[in-house]
This record gives structure tokens, sequence and C-alpha cells, in this order.
């Protein structure tokens, strides 16, 4: 019987996978910004696991609401993201220290 | 509304609205209306002197306005006005009248005029309060008032550092003093429970050889408020200890010396231990230390007077002698004879300052006596007003006959001393002799370096500063004619002093000469003495005004022996001699220096108290305030937070990877937490 | 095992993978499809546990329009593949360590609900119920304009800003045309536009 902790599982090892996809890859942010999504992802599938289990619809409503979200902030994550892409040619954060305090 | 109330708060007014309004009304009328409110005030006084001295009139008190009722602390503004009080308000207000009226001339050429009358009504409002004054805090309050009105008069010439000094140094000095007096008031309302003065001296008499507890001693109650109370005296009337400020305070205008420094200010010390003197009675002890401070102080002041050059230093020097006098008689019980020296002293000491202004005016303000000589010729007004001034103070006259002001009050003070049945009377006598013997020569030397022998008046620079000024002009029309150095005047022609400066100081001649033969009687006879007292808080020994009189001859005449011998030294030494001067002061060099520089006491308290407090303000400076209140205050809190914003700023590294690592370890520490925690 | 339990594992397998590669693959155009899979596999999950609106949702939302965006992003810029994975491998310790602490936890939290120390907590009284009697979208659309409607608006709200930022961000002003101001084709006044002038017949004007 498929029980919840099932659900909770696929969210859990989606969301270490996000959190590794940020770390290993320094050089290039768009697969940051996807490893943002998938965390997201992970967090969607728990909410809705938890609604349907616990019979309460708001946890459906958040993450509609998550989803909102994550599509404003990639959206602009995106666009500044191209911006930097035009002001240095490249996508290598690593070395970018200009708003060191 | 009596007349009390206006002779007391009109000076108040016309300095307000002279003060104040100067902008609005211009210079002229701020100097009419104070001296005119003066001269109002004056008018209004002499009839309540003269009521009092033929019988008519008794004491009462004239109330103002409440002001302090506080549990058992309870006084208000009132006006007493008894026989004590009248006499200080003659002299307080024509003395001050007559002062306002010569500062028309004097002071003609300051733009700051003004501000000097309403300065001068000022203190005379202050003044007023002091001596009217029916409890002690009323009293203190007009104390402050007039060391203030002398700061700010000391000061007037506020651009000038010495002047300044001097403002600071004698505010300074009173202060010490007036923590004397403060500590005395508040023994006295601890001990009697009310500040009025007329409960404090009915219940005095009860409180004899009670004890006190004073700084972990056991001491006489009555011996310690007295000496207390007199601290202030000697602070404010510049007795030995205290009296360094008021050689400097001659900094100030000529007519600020002659009001304040002569006749009023330096009299309240004397006022306040004849207003208090049933209370001085019931401590012998309390009146030994007045005796012995006030004769020591006399025979301080006349040495040092004798070697001054400076024309005011000398009268300034004179003045404290002659204080000390009124205290060493007050302290042998003749409070009678103390304010009858006072009342003539003010007087022949204003006509003597106002003469050396008029003097000063003439020499286009040198001082020194060193560059006088030969004046009366040039200035005769002048000269025989200062010769009336010097031979009252000097005490010329005729025993049995008459005689000049001071011949009448200064003996009867020689004269009670002798006959006083007080523990150092025979001190003060012998004192008071001597001291009359140097007040005699340094005044008659200060006539002849002044107005006899040739003029020496070349050498000094204001007079050839005048010349500058003059000759220019002259040479261009008249060429080098001029025969400058044959007789010492360096072509220099002195003129009398303008009228206003010359009425003063007639009236005031007239004072030096008739005061003492006139109101002698009321003053210090024992009879028409005692009616008179009787309406005061004054104590009159009735037994010792007697016994005054019937001193011996030779007593009676020490006195006028002692003036001879001090005039014919002066004459011999300075108008027969021409360097018996000098070579006495080569001879004692030592003597001379010694008595030069005031007996060191300037050095003294610079060493004891004036270095040791800068160097404790120094310490409190650098070490307590810099050192620790800065350090850990605000330096110590910007220090830290900068230190730490330092650390913090590492954690800014401005890469994208330090604080997504970061993120991700706040993450799994708050997981962990979570997960241990439950 | 069940049809549900089946398909369950088959979703739940592919959704895995599809985030495994979107990370570790090379080139980001791989990334983005693996992506893609990853939220199409959820979106099944979703459709498994009874919440189809929220499936739709994912679908339309997820892969239409934000994973076509990085599409678009990533084909747009030039990027060089070479020298992206240099420093790959620097990283792997600490993140590999934090990432094992990550999953042991949530694994331990996982057990102790299945050793029935941790209990699920239950909704509170009033709150919406799934029922299998109402659709999906019917309850939810219930639910969203009723008590949860500000948030509703302020998530437009969000959107709208992001939209607006976005071009904000990225408008480039081109140089060389020439636009309109209309701002100052409204202020016009005719006294600034038009001058009268009385000339005599015959002169000309200077305008």
């Amino acid at each position: 019987m498929i029980g919840i902790e099932h659900y909770l599982v696929v969210s859990s090892i989606l969301f270490v996978m996000g959190v590794l996809g940020i770390f290993l890859n320094r050089k290039n942010v768009i697969i940051i910004l996807m490893a943002i999504e998938l965390i997201l992802l992970a967090v969607n599938i728990n909410l809705v696991a938890f609604s349907v289990f616990l019979g309460d619809l708001t946890g459906q409503i958040f993450a509609m609401f998550v989803l909102t979200v994550a599509a404003g902030e990639a959206a602009i994550g995106l666009a500044i993201l191209v911006i930097y892409f035009r002001g240095r040619g490249t996508i290598a954060v690593d070395d970018v220290n200009r708003m060191k305090g | 509304m009596t007349s009390i109330h206006i002779i007391v708060f009109l000076p108040l007014l016309a300095a307000l609205v002279a003060g104040l309004g100067q902008r609005f009304i211009g210079a002229v009328a701020a100097k009419t209306i104070t001296t005119a409110g003066l001269f109002t005030a004056s008018l209004l006084s002499w009839p309540i002197f003269i009521g009092f001295l033929n019988g008519s009139e008794t004491a009462y008190v004239a109330p103002v306005m409440n002001w302090v009722q506080s549990g058992d602390l309870s006084f208000d503004w009132e006006l007493r006005v008894d026989a004590l009080t009248a006499v200080m308000l003659v002299v307080i207000t024509t003395v001050s009248a007559l002062v306002h009226l010569y500062s028309w001339g004097y002071m003609e050429e300051d733009p700051d005029q003004p501000r000097f009358f309403a300065y001068l009504s000022l203190f005379t409002f202050a003044m007023l309060m002091l001596v009217t004054a029916n409890n002690l805090v009323q009293m203190f309050f007009g104390w402050e008032g007039v060391g203030l009105a002398s700061y700010l008069l000391i000061g007037f010439w506020y651009k000038k550092p010495s002047a300044n000094a001097a403002a600071i140094k004698a505010f300074v000095v009173n202060r010490v003093g007036d923590l004397g007096f403060m500590l005395g008031i508040f023994g006295v309302f601890w001990l009697f429970g009310t500040v009025s003065i007329p409960d404090i001296l009915a219940a005095a008499p009860d409180k004899v050889g009670s004890s006190i507890g004073f700084l972990g001693f056991r001491v006489d109650t009555m011996s310690l408020l007295c000496i207390l109370l007199f601290i202030g005296a000697m602070g404010k009337s510049a007795q030995l200890g205290l009296h360094t400020w008021l050689p400097d305070a001659m900094e100030g205008p000529t007519p600020v010396s002659a009001l304040i420094h002569a006749a009023t200010m330096v009299t309240a010390g004397v006022f306040m231990v004849c207003r208090l003197s049933p209370l001085f009675e019931t401590s012998q002890f309390a009146l030994d230390v007045v005796t012995i401070v006030g004769a020591t102080t006399a025979i301080f002041a006349a040495t040092v007077g004798l070697v001054q050059t400076d024309i005011k230093r000398v009268i300034a020097y004179s003045t404290c002698s002659q204080l000390g006098y009124m205290f060493f008689a007050a302290g042998t019980g003749a409070y009678g004879a103390a304010m009858f020296h006072l009342f003539t002293h003010a007087f022949f000491k204003a006509l003597l300052f106002l003469g050396a202004g008029s003097v000063i005016h003439a020499m286009h303000h040198e001082q020194d006596m060193r560059y006088y000589g030969g004046l009366r010729k040039h200035i005769p007004l002048t000269f025989w007003a200062m010769m009336a001034g010097t031979l009252a103070i000097t005490g010329v006259g005729i025993v049995g006959v008459g005689g000049f002001a001071g011949f009448y009050s200064k003996d009867a003070i020689i004269e009670a001393a002798f006959a006083s049945h007080s523990t150092f009377h025979m001190y003060a006598f012998g004192i008071g002799v001597l001291a009359a013997l140097l007040t005699s020569f340094y005044s008659w030397r200060l006539m002849f370096l002044t107005f006899f022998g040739t003029p020496r008046w070349a050498q000094s620079e204001h007079i050839q500063h005048a010349m500058h000024d003059h000759g220019d002009h002259d040479d261009h029309a008249h060429g080098h004619a001029h025969d400058t150095h044959i007789d010492g005047t360096a072509g220099y022609h002195p003129h009398e002093s303008p009228l206003p400066m010359l009425i003063p100081l007639g009236v005031l001649t007239l004072g030096a000469v008739l005061a003492g033969f006139v109101f002698h009687g009321g003053f210090i006879d024992a009879e028409t003495g005692k009616a008179f007292w009787a309406n005061s808080t004054l104590f009159f020994n009735e037994h010792l005004m007697h016994a005054m009189h019937e001193v011996p001859l030779s007593v009676k005449l020490s006195s006028t022996v002692a003036m001879l011998t001090g005039l014919l030294v002066a004459y011999v030494m300075y108008q027969q001699s021409k360097d018996a001067p000098q070579r006495l002061a080569t001879a004692f060099a030592p003597l001379y220096r010694f008595f030069l520089n005031k007996w060191y006491f300037d050095e003294l308290y610079d060493a004891v108290f004036v270095r040791p407090a800068f160097w404790f303000g120094r310490l409190f400076w650098k070490q307590g305030d810099i050192g620790i209140i800065d350090r850990f205050g605000p330096n110590g809190s910007a220090a830290v937070v900068s230190f730490g914003s330092k650390l913090a700023v590492k954690m800014q590294s401005g890469y994208l990877y330090t604080y997504a690592l970061v993120m991700l370890l706040g993450l799994v520490t708050a997981v962990s937490w979570m997960m241990v925690r439950t | 095992m069940t049809v549900a339990a089946f398909t369950f594992y088959a979703f739940a397998l592919t959704t895995l993978t599809g985030g495994l590669f979107t990370v570790i693959s090379r080139n980001p155009v791989h990334s983005v499809l693996w992506l893609i899979l990853a939220f199409l596999s959820s979106a099944g999950l979703f459709v498994i546990l009874g919440a189809e609106f929220i499936a739709m949702l994912l679908v339309i939302v997820y892969v239409g329009a934000v994973a076509v965006l990085f599409l678009f992003v990533v084909m747009m810029l030039d990027i060089d593949f070479a020298e992206l994975r240099a420093g790959f491998v620097k990283n792997v310790p600490l993140g590999l360590l934090l990432a094992v602490v990550l999953a042991a936890e949530l694994v331990l939290g996982i057990g102790a609900y299945q050793a029935g120390a941790v209990t699920l907590g239950t909704p509170e009284a009033g709150a919406a119920t799934v029922s299998a009697a109402v659709p999906n979208i019917e309850a939810i659309g219930g639910l969203l304009y009723s008590k949860y409607v500000f948030m509703f608006e302020t998530a437009g709200l969000i959107l709208l800003v992001a939209m607006v930022g976005a071009i904000v961000l990225t408008h480039r002003k081109s140089h060389g045309t020439r636009g309109q101001s209309i701002s100052s084709q409204v202020q016009r006044r005719p006294e600034d536009a038009t001058r009268n002038v009385n000339q005599p017949v015959g002169q000309g004007i200077e305008l």
C-alpha cells in the first residue's frame, strides 16, 4: 500500500538532489536556477501529499501559490542572468565578488 | 507702597529699562533714567535717616511678597527699616547717585555706557536688598547679587584679559567666603529652626554654652556659627586671607572702585556683623577672632600700601586697612563706632577714589604715581578735594574741639579698643595706632607724589601717546619749537575734569569735612547713640561708649600723634629729600620686596590652591573624562561597533557560493536541532 | 503489486531520474529536457494522489511556461560548455557530506513516523476536506475565491511585478529610432505652437 511515507521519501530525495545541484554547478547559473525549480517541485509534492492524506485542501492551495512564486522567480532570475551575460559575456559566477561588504 | 519700596525697587527698574532697552531708548536716556532713579532714591533715604536720628521714626518691616513655605522653613520677601538700615540706605544711595553722576563725565568716551549704568543700578538694588533683609536668605540673595554685580563691573572692559581674570578672581574668592556664610545659615536654621533675623537674635542667648558636632569635633555652637558667618564677611570685606581680590579689582573703571570697593560692597561684611551683633555677643571666642583678623588686616594692608606705585592700589589697600579697623572695632564691642567709621569712610574713601579718577582722567589714563608730580597748579579743584579726603582719612583734628570726619570715627575706634574688656583689645589698640601712623604716611605720600614737586610726566607712555596724538597736529602748524625735556612735562597740559565729575567731588568733600562733626552724636555718644541704636538690631554697649570718652588724654592724643608723625616722615622723604625713598628701599630691600609683593599671598595661594586645583582638573580631564568615560562610553561603543562590523563584513564575501553554503548550513543546523529536540 | 503501486513506482523513478540528470548533465539543453521529464512525472504523481488540478497546473505553467523559458534563455545565450565543467570535482566532498546529512535526517524522520513515534496532525475544524464527491477543481475554486481570495489577488500582483520586472531589467533603449513622446504631445499648448502675426499686405513673414 502506498502510504504518505513513500511520497515523502520521493520528495526528500528530490530536495537533496536539488541542493546538491546548487553545490556542484559553480560555473553554470542556469543549472542553479533549474536546481532551485527542483527544490520547489519537491516541496510541492510534499504539500500535496500531506493535503491528500490529511484531507485538508489548504495544502493544495498553498502548492498553487508556491507554483506562482516559482514562476515569477524563474522569470526574474533569468532576466538578471540575461543582463549579467550581456555585461560579462559569460555565465560563470564563481569569481564574482562585486557585492563584497 | 511706601517710600522704602520705591527706594529699593527704583534702581532695579532703572537697571532693567536701561540694560534691556538700551537699543530702543538710546544711551543718553538710559543714563538719565538710572541717574535720576538713584537721586530719587537718595532723596527719599535721607528723611528716613534723619527721622531715626531725631527719634521720630521707629523700626518696622514692610512686606513685599511671599517666598518660601516649606515645612519648618518659612521666610518671605520683606524690607526691614531700622536705624542700621537707615545708615546704610543713606550711604548706598548717596554714593551711588554721585557715582552715577560722576560716570557721565568719566565714561563719556566709552561705547558701552548704558550697560555700565545698568550694572551700577543693578548693584545698588542688590546692595539695598542686602541691607533691608529681615531674614538671612534674603541677605544672602543681596550678598550674591552684589558679588555678581562686582564681577560684571570689574570685568566691564571684557576685552582686556587682565580685567576678566580680576573679575573671576573676585568672584571665586568671594565664593570661598560665601561657603562659610552658607554653612552659617544652615547651622542657624538647624539650631534655631528659623532664618528670620529678629527671631534668631531673640533666641540666641539661650544657646550660649551648648555644643555642636562639626567635622567630628565637639565645638561651642555659637562660636562656630559666628565664625562661619564671619568667614562670609571676610570674603566680602577683603579681610586677611580672602583679601587677594581687592587690589586686582582695580581693573574696573574708577567709579566702580569708588562705589563698590570703597563705600558699599566691601562694607557689607561689617554691616552683617553689626546686624547680627547680639549673636556675636554670645561668643567671646568669635569676637576675639574678629578682632584679631580685623587688626591684622589693618596692619597688613597698611604695610603693603606703603610701597605701591599705582594710585588706585594705594587707595585700595587703604580701604582694606580701614575695613580692618571697622572689624576690630566690632570685635572689641564698639559696634556703633564701627558703623560710624563705615559711614564716614564711605564718604572720604569715595572722595579719594573719585579724586584719583579725576587725576587719572587729567593725566590721560596714567595711573603710576612715579609719573605724576606738581599737579596742584593744573587741577586745583581735584587737588583740594583730595586734600579734604586725605585730611579726613588721616584723622586730622584737635582733641576736644573738632576735626574732619576720620578724626571722629577713627579716634572713636582707637579709644574704644583701649577701653574695651575684650581679650585682645590691647593688641587691637596698638595695631590701631601703628596703622594710623602708616595710613597717614602713605596718604600724604600719595599727595606729595601726585600734587607736589616737579612734574615727572615725560617718561609716561600714556602722556607720550597723548603728545603724539596732539603733537602731530601741532607740529604742522608751529614747527619744532618745543622744549619738552627741561620741565618734565613733555609739553602736556592736564586739564580739570568736566562738571559731572566735579559736582560729586564737591558733595563728597562736604561729607568728608562735616560728616563726623554733624553725626557723631547719633552714632557713638552714650545717650543719643543708645536712643538711636535702640531702633535697630545693633548691640549698643553704653558702658563701653561711656568708658571710651573717659580714656586718658594720652590715648586720645595717640592717634593725632601718629598722624603727625606720619605726615612729617612723608614730608621729609618726599618733599625735602630727593632720593630718601630709594635709599630706604635699597637698605631694607627684602622687607621692601616683601611689602611690594603683598606679603607673597598671591604666590602662596597660587602654589597651595591654584596649581593643585588645575592639576586635579587636568587629572580628571585626561584620566577621568578622556581615559575612562570617553574610552568606555562613546569612543568605546564606536570602537566595539566598528570592530564587530569588521568581523561581520567577512561574511559578505560577495561570492554566491559562500551565501549558498551558509544557507545550506543554516538549514542543516535547523533540521538537526528540530530532530534533536523531538 | 497493484496497478496503483506500480504506477507510483514508475512515476517516482522517472521523477528522480529526471532530477538527477538535470544536475549532472553536461549540456544545458539536455538539463532542461530532463527537467521537463521530472515535471511531467510529478504531474503524474499528483494525478495518482487525486489532485488533478495541481497536476494540470504543473504541466501548463511549469512545463509550458517556465521550462520553455529556460530553453529560450539557454538557446539564446552563447555559452561555452567546456570551461563550465572545470570546477566540478573540487566541491564534491563538502556538498556530498551535507547532502548525506540532510538525506539521513529526512529518512530518520520518516522512519520515526513508520515506527509510530510521530503521528500525523489532524486538520483543524472548519478546514476544507478532500471529498471524493466534489471534483478537485471545484473544491479548490470554492476555497480559493472565498477564504483565500486576498492571497489569490496577491499572487496576481506578484506575477504582475515579475512581468514588469523582467521587462524593465532587460529593456534596451534602441538608438537611432525616432519615437514619440506622448506626454509632450499632450502637454503642448497653443501659445507655444502658434504665433499670431499681423503682417501688412505684400510683405513676407519670418518663421
